[in-house]
Formats: C-alpha cells, sequence, structure tokens
C-alpha cells in the first residue's frame, strides 16, 4: 500500500521552475532515496512534501488522505517527520530536551494539570521522559542527553536530529543528506541506523543523499531529479544502466565510483 | 546563529565562593551567621540612612544566597521563612520605607517573570508589556471608586471585598489584552514585532489619557484617587501578634504588612507556575519557537497558537498585578504606564538573566534597588559633598543624572556580562529537576 503519494508536483521560484512535473510513490516500509546534482530540487521537493511550500500544481496524498490545505505542523502531526539538509537543533537546549519536543505532538497535558503537576501530568511526563530516553539509546545518544544540544560533535547532531524526529511516533521520515560532512566510519554507522529505523521501528524512510555507496546499499528504490525533472526511477542496477543519470550526475565526479 | 562564544555556565567567581563554603557543614554555618549578622542589625538600627541601605541590599541578597549555597532543602526554607516571613515585615514596622522597597521589588520581580515568559521563553520582543499592568490597574480603580458612576451612570462603587475576585479578573482581562496584542503581531519578527509592541503600549497609554470624553471612563491625565483597598481580615490577628512583641500598629503600617505579604505570596505563586510551565511542553515548545520556528513546526507544534499562548501568559501576570499595584498605590495616573516602564521591565529580564527565572527575579531586585534606593543614595551624598564645599561644579545636580548613571551601568553590564548576572544554564536545570524528583519519591514513599 503506498504510504505517500505525490502526483505532478511542480513548484516555481521566480522564473525557476525548481521542481517540474514530478510524481513520486513511497510504499509502506520502504526505503527509497532522492538524488541528483546540487540544485535539482530535491530539499524543494521535501519542503513541498511537509508543507512549508504549497506546490504550484500537484497533489500530495499522506496515507490515503492530501494534505493541501495543511499546516506544515498538522502534517507533522500525521506522522510526517523530517531531518533538515543544514542541521536545526534547539541549540541551547539539552538532548533530552530536543527529543522532548519531538514529542510535543503526543502531550496534551491541558495547562492547568501542568500549574497543579497533578497526578497526571507526572505520568504523561515520567513516559515522555522514558520514551525520550529509549529512543536516545537507540540512535546511541542516552550517554549525553543532559548536553546541550550545540556542544555536540557533528554526527551526533545528525543523529540527534533523528531522534528527534522519531520522537514524534512518524510513519515516514524523510531525511536531507543525513550524512553530509561525515568521515566514512561515520557514514557507516549512518547506513547502519537508517536501516535499523525501518528493520526495527517500522518506518518508512525517504532520504536525499549524494554519497553513492550508502544509497546504492541501502535504497529498494532511487529517483533521479535533474534540473526539477524526474529523469529516471528504479533500483540500483536500473539507475546505474541509465544513460540520463550517467550524464546527469554519476559521469560528474562519481565516473570513477559508480558504488 | 548560534552564539560563537560558548557559554562558561553559571557566574564563575560565585561558583568559586560557594564550592569554598558550600559543602559540609559550611554552607550551613555560612548562611546561619550571614542571616543572624544581617537580620540584627537591620532590627537593632532601623534608621533610613547610608548604612542601613547596604545592610538591606545585603539582606537581599542573602535570598540568593541561600538559593545557590548547597544545603538541605528543608534548612533553606527554614531560613527563607525567617527572614521573608518574619524580620522583614518586622523590620517593616520599624521603617515603612525599607519594607516598601521589598513591596514594590516583589511587584517588579512578578512583572518580570511574566515578560520572561514572552521574551525569554518563546524569544518574543515585547515592548509594550506595561500596557497589560495599565489595564489590571485601572480595572480595579475605575471600578472601586466613584469613577465608576462617571462611566455608567447610576453605578456605584464594587465594595472592596470584591478585590480578590478582580485579582483573577484583572489575570483573565490581562491574558485577553494579550492575545489581542498577538493577533496582529503573529506574522513579525525581531525589529518589526518590537515596534508594533512598543506602539500598542503607547496606545493604551493614549487611551487612558483621553478617555475621559465623551465618556469619562480613565478620568484622563489627572488620574483616579482613593483607590480602594481590600478589607483587612488579618487586621486583628495581625495586630495582637505585633502588641506582643510591643509593637502598636496603625492601619498604614498593617496596610503596608499586608501588601507586603500579598505580594510575596503572589511573587511564590509566580515563581511556581512560571517554572512548571517552563518544563512542561508548553515551555519546551516556547523554547523551541525562540530557538528555531521552523524546525519548531517540523516537530509538530502549532506556531499561532504557542505564541497566542505565551502573550496572554505573560499578561495575565501584569493584568493580576496591576489590580494589586493600583490598591497599594491609592493613585493611578497615565505617566505610571509609559513606555520608560516597559523598558525598565525589560532591563530587569535581560540584566538577570534572559530566560533563567531566579536571574530575572535577581535582576528585578537589583534594578528596584537601584531606582528606589541605590541612585538616589548617591546623588545625595554628592549633594551634601557639593554643600560642604569639595570641587563640584555647582550646576552639576546629581539628581538629574539619576538615568545617566542607570544607563552607563547597564552598558557596563552588556559589555562585560551580555547573558545576565545570571544566564540561563539549562544543564544545571536539568540536574536540579532530578534533586526535585529524588525528594517527591522520597515524599511518597513516605506516604506510602
Ligand atoms: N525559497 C526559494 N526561493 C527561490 N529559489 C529557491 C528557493 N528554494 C530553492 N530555490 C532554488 O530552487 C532550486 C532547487 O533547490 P533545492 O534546494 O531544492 O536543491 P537541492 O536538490 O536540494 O540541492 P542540494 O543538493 O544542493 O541541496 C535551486 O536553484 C535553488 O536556488
Ligand atoms: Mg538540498
Amino acid at each position: 500500500m503506498a504510504l505517500l503519494e505525490a502526483t505532478n508536483i511542480t513548484k516555481i521560484f521566480g522564473g525557476l521552475t525548481a521542481v517540474n512535473d514530478v510524481t513520486l510513490t513511497i510504499e509502506k516500509g520502504s526505503i527509497v532515496s532522492v538524488i541528483g546534482p546540487n540544485g535539482a530540487g530535491k530539499t524543494t521537493f521535501f519542503n513541498i512534501l511537509t508543507g512549508i511550500y504549497k506546490p504550484d500544481k500537484g497533489v500530495v496524498l499522506f496515507d490515503g488522505a492530501p494534505t493541501a490545505g495543511l499546516r506544515p505542523d498538522q502534517i507533522a502531526a500525521l506522522g510526517m517527520r523530517r531531518t533538515f539538509q543544514n542541521i536545526r537543533l534547539f541549540h541551547n537546549m539539552t538532548v533530552l530536551e530536543n527529543a522532548l519536543v519531538g514529542m510535543h505532538t503526543h502531550l496534551h497535558a491541558p495547562i492547568w494539570n501542568i500549574i497543579l503537576r497533578n497526578r497526571s501530568l507526572r505520568l504523561e511526563e515520567g513516559k515522555a521522559r522514558d520514551r525520550s530516553r529509549e529512543l536516545l539509546r537507540f540512535v546511541g545518544l542516552d550517554e549525553k542527553r543532559d548536553e546541550l544540544a550545540k556542544n555536540l560533535p557533528y554526527g551526533d547532531q545528525r543523529r540527534l536530529e533523528i531522534a528527534r524526529a522519531l520522537a514524534g511516533d512518524p510513519k515516514l521520515i524523510l531525511l536531507d543528506e543525513p550524512t553530509a560532512g561525515m568521515n566514512p566510519n561515520e557514514t557507516v554507522e549512518a547506513t547502519n541506523l537508517i536501516r535499523r529505523l525501518r528493520d526495527e521501528l517500522g518506518v518508512t524512510v525517504v532520504l536525499i543523499e549524494h554519497d553513492m555507496r550508502l544509497v546504492m546499499a541501502i535504497s529498494e528504490r532511487i529517483s533521479v531529479l535533474d534540473y526539477g525533472t524526474k529523469i529516471a526511477e528504479g533500483d540500483g542496477a536500473v539507475i546505474r544502466a541509465n544513460p540520463r543519470v550517467i550524464e546527469a550526475y554519476l559521469g560528474k565526479g562519481a565516473a570513477g565510483n559508480p558504488a | 546563529m548560534a552564539k560563537s562564544t560558548p557559554q562558561t555556565g553559571g557566574t564563575g567567581a560565585w561558583d568559586q565562593l560557594v564550592g569554598l563554603i558550600g559543602r559540609g557543614p559550611g554552607g550551613y554555618v555560612f548562611l546561619s551567621i550571614y542571616t543572624l549578622v544581617t537580620s540584627l542589625l537591620l532590627l537593632l538600627n532601623p534608621r533610613t540612612n547610608l548604612f542601613t541601605d547596604i545592610v538591606f541590599i545585603l539582606f537581599l541578597l542573602l535570598i540568593l544566597a541561600i538559593y545557590r549555597t548547597k544545603v538541605h532543602v528543608g534548612f533553606k526554607i527554614a531560613l527563607g521563612v525567617i527572614t521573608l516571613g518574619f524580620v522583614m515585615p518586622y523590620f517593616g514596622t520599624l521603617n515603612p520605607y525599607y519594607i516598601d522597597v521589598a513591596t514594590q521589588a516583589g511587584i517588579f520581580a512578578t512583572l518580570a517573570m511574566g515578560l520572561n515568559v514572552v521574551v525569554g521563553f518563546a524569544g518574543l520582543l515585547d515592548l509594550g508589556y506595561v500596557a497589560f499592568y495599565a489595564v489590571g490597574a485601572y480595572l480595579w480603580s475605575i471600578f472601586s471608586t466613584p469613577q465608576v458612576g462617571l462611566m455608567i451612570s447610576g453605578a456605584t462603587p464594587i465594595p472592596s471585598g470584591w478585590f480578590y475576585g478582580f485579582i483573577l479578573l484583572g489575570l483573565t482581562v490581562g491574558g485577553v489584552f494579550g492575545v489581542l496584542l498577538g493577533l496582529p503581531v503573529l506574522r513579525l519578527r525581531g525589529d518589526y514585532l518590537a515596534i508594533v509592541t512598543l506602539g500598542f503600549g503607547e496606545v493604551i497609554r493614549v487611551l487612558a489619557v483621553n478617555l475621559d470624553k465623551p465618556l469619562n471612563i480613565t478620568n484622563g491625565a489627572q488620574g483616579i484617587k482613593d483607590i480602594e483597598r481590600p478589607p483587612l481580615f488579618f487586621a486583628d490577628p495581625l495586630r495582637a501578634i505585633f502588641s506582643s512583641f510591643g509593637r502598636q500598629l496603625d492601619n498604614n503600617q498593617l496596610y503596608q504588612i499586608f501588601f507586603y505579604f500579598m505580594v510575596l505570596v503572589v511573587v511564590l505563586i509566580t515563581i511556581l507556575i512560571v517554572s512548571r510551565l517552563k518544563n512542561s511542553r508548553i515551555g519546551r515548545a516556547w523554547t523551541a519557537i525562540r530557538e528555531d520556528e521552523t524546525a519548531a513546526i517540523a516537530q509538530g507544534i502549532p506556531l499561532v497558537r504557542m505564541k497566542l499562548m505565551a502573550f496572554a501568559v505573560g499578561a495575565s501576570f501584569a493584568g493580576a498585578m496591576g489590580v494589586i499595584f493600583a490598591s497599594k498605590q491609592l493613585f493611578i495616573n497615565p505617566p505610571t504606564f509609559d513606555l520608560l516602564r516597559s523598558i525598565g521591565i525589560l532591563t530587569m529580564v535581560i540584566l538577570g538573566g534572559l530566560g533563567n527565572i531566579p536571574g530575572v527575579i535577581l535582576g528585578a531586585v537589583l534594578v528596584t534597588l537601584l531606582d528606589l534606593q541605590i541612585l538616589p543614595r548617591i546623588a545625595e551624598i554628592l549633594r551634601s559633598a557639593q554643600k560642604a564645599g569639595w570641587p563640584i561644579p555647582s550646576a552639576f545636580d546629581p539628581t538629574q543624572y539619576q538615568r545617566l548613571l542607570f544607563g552607563l551601568l547597564m552598558i557596563l553590564m552588556m559589555i562585560f556580562r551580555p547573558e545576565g548576572i545570571l544566564p540561563e544554564d539549562r544543564r544545571r536545570q536539568e540536574l536540579h529537576e532530578e534533586d526535585e524528583e529524588i525528594v517527591e519519591d522520597a515524599a511518597e514513599a513516605e506516604a506510602a
């Protein structure tokens, strides 16, 4: 069953067509990569899915329902979470607090319960803490839960962003270049983590990546964008063999590195 | 935009001092002696002069010392009750001036904590905060005096017993005005937000000046006088207690102590509410918005709702305090609620430590002391030096330079400690929270 169906999505900035008539279907439980050269419109496409931009044309169905007219926070509450290409943590909050903020849509204590700090509030907060720490353990950050996010090393910050997204108990997680700036070791760890998101937590994953080794290793399907247009789609072998992809993307810079 | 300089966290010198005396019995001895000496000095020498000023300031800083020193919570509470619950009010019967300063400091501490919700927690710069204070103050002033008859012909003032209901009403109306301000500024950030809120504050003040015609609601620039005080239902027991210590109190003294305690209770309630909010889903959402709106939305935080809630919660404290202030002051007029007052409250928040509740309270106490006590005293000393023939030009009237001195201090502060005296440190707070949980667990275990 399709968890996400984006049909004929177009987004135009001024004279620039950043995303051009792109259709993408994500099956529940899959790991899908979106690749393409710089400026191809990948991040813009994510921003449309999450509701930050309204598409000029096209429809997004999430879990069977159209997201048009919903605010980004409402879409997030439906279970679509993301990470950002340029890490956007809450820098002056602790690691644990970052994860707790991710749980926002699952916490409902009314203000008077908070003021009275009654049993039901303490119960909810306690559960939230336990769940957050579970997720921090999942990404390997529980030991650092009391550190400020801004003091974490780069790789940890990326993992914290994933933990924060997981805290919302998402059906779908969108990862925008999750290994950008990581060294080879960290990239291997991140690859494993992404696989575990799906295998252990059952979260459907869509990722934008430039690291071909990672993309080929974990994605079941790959979509290639170039100048806003989807030029190819299929599994790793299909993409590797596609001449347009080789020309647009693998041909440059990655010619000697076909995974 | 992360700050480039890493925060050192806490106040270095203070932590060192606390480190020296704060562990083991050292902290207990230190605090006991500190409390004893300052209390005795105040009670034995209650005259208004420079010496008492200094002792009084040390006495107020004692509260900070009690808060920061590592001693048992029970001991802290005991000392707090002794100092604020007994020494201060008794001293107040000996010298009405200082307890009034303390009451004012409490009023401003509440206002600063309320503004801190908006500016410190949610990161929304509000330069018109005093408007909500004005709304609360005018609410009680109009309805508790014959002014109400000028507004609604035939209406008579509300019985003074309604005062407590009006505190709640002030809370509500303040919150509603907070939302009214919040709605138009939701899309604005930074400078634009500051300018519109500043305008809002001025609009309320100008309304207060001009709403004396065609219908006389606020009595215009003349202000409203003879504002009603609440009935003193503790009057007789209070009198009895003090007379057993050999003090006969008149009505005004009683009211001073009454308002002192009322403000103290409000401050304590405010601390409780604000710190609980801070460590809840709501407070975390506010901080997330302050840190990064886009990332906050991506976590499913509804921006509009949370911002409006911050404006409403912050404003409601000012609304409630406005009612108490009007009743304590007996007279209000529009200049009480001008832009400088808003900026003054903002200064307390920033000077003390944006976002940090103890810091904000400290900021409020220090600025109030500076304003009401330290600067006038310096001016007075300079003036007497002038009279004694010191070579200070006679055209130089120090009282005129109060604001200048104040400004200079602020500039120095911002150069040397821009994050405030007690900056926010969320790590420390996490530790405290665990303490609190341990205490709670222990209490629950005991109850079982
Ligand atoms: N808000 C915006 N306003 C105007 N142009 C934009 C906006 N956002 C993106 N663009 C443009 O749209 C195009 C696609 O950008 P996008 O960020 O989606 O690319 P990308 O595939 O994510 O690239 P990269 O791999 O470098 O992250 C670029 O030319 C970019 O300059
Ligand atoms: Mg991008």
